[in-house]
């Protein structure tokens, strides 16, 4: 079983690098682009015994830090 | 007095903090290795050097904060040890949550390097004993993530409370209010991004850092 973890900065909180990105992305000619904010995704190889709580204590934990970052667990079909 | 410096793949600063710490204390610090589980006995000053412990994977400092050995400076800090982070090590600390908020990348995108005029804003605390209040220093600063951030009820708190002790006379790298150095509440865990340790002899182009490893010595001892 997979599980994917979108880590992504809280909004308010500075994404400098996803001003970089949106710059770039306007220097390139694409108009329309109102904001960008850059994230990870983190995927993670289960075992079928791992409950979401423990995916949960995962982000908590380590994956996000959740002073200045969300995080969102999505379960994939096997 | 005895102290240690923590070493973690990716750490290059522990030697040159090895060597403030020698030169301070009259005597070599232990290098301790992340996968140790106890500090040898007697320490009474833990240095967390700056570098990029474990190539700055997931978040700069999130990895060492969860080594080992972290859990043995997180109890030498509740009986009241100091523990002097510096740039990564500062990063560390907030991740392993001896210091409040976080460390994000520059707000200019830019690794920073170079000098900086810090404002001290406290020499009430130990590692600023060395130090009077609204004095101006020059320290180094070389970092990428050293944008320092925390909700307005943490940073209110920290100002109230003293514990913001250096501050960049002017913007470095986008920090909340400034931000270069805080302590815990008990004022024995001092996090900061600036280098005090490469300013130790005046080869080095001044001595402002080593007045903070003196002050605190002679605060501690």
């Amino acid at each position: 079983m997979k599980a994917r973890v979108y880590v992504t900065l809280k909004n308010g909180v500075l994404d400098p690098q996803g001003k970089a990105i949106h710059r770039a992305l306007a220097g390139l000619g694409f108009t329309g682009v109102e904001d960008v904010r850059a994230g990870k995704m983190i995927e993670l190889d289960l075992a079928d015994s791992v409950a979401d709580a423990d995916i949960e204590a995962m982000c908590r934990k380590l994956l996000a830090n959740t002073v200045i970052e969300n995080f969102r667990i999505e379960r994939l079909a096997a | 007095m005895k102290s240690a410096v923590i070493v973690f793949p990716g750490s290059n600063c522990d030697r040159d903090l090895a060597v403030a710490l020698r030169e301070t204390t009259g005597e070599a610090p232990a290098m301790v290795w992340h996968r140790e589980t106890e500090l040898p006995d007697g320490v009474g000053l833990i240095g967390i050097p700056g570098g990029f412990s474990y190539g700055d994977y997931l978040r700069s400092g999130a990895m060492a904060a969860r080594s080992p050995i972290m859990r043995a400076v997180a109890a030498a800090a509740d009986r009241g040890v100091a523990v002097l982070g510096v740039c990564n090590g500062f990063q560390v600390l907030t991740e392993a949550g001896l210091l409040p908020g976080a460390l994000m990348r520059n707000a200019g995108l830019h690794f920073v390097c170079r000098d900086v005029a810090l404002t001290v804003e406290n020499s009430q605390s130990a590692f600023t004993s060395g130090y009077d209040a609204g004095e101006t220093i020059t320290v180094p600063v070389a970092h990428h993530d050293g944008n320092y951030n925390a909700d307005p009820d943490t940073l209110d708190r920290l100002e109230g409370e003293g514990r913001v002790v250096f501050r960049y006379a002017d913007d470095v790298n986008g920090s909340a209010r400034h931000i270069a150095g805080i302590v815990n509440e008990a004022g024995n865990v001092l996090g900061m991004m600036p280098h005090p340790e490469r300013r130790i002899e005046a080869a080095h182009g001044g001595t402002d850092g080593r007045r903070l490893f003196e002050g605190l010595i002679a605060a501690i001892t």
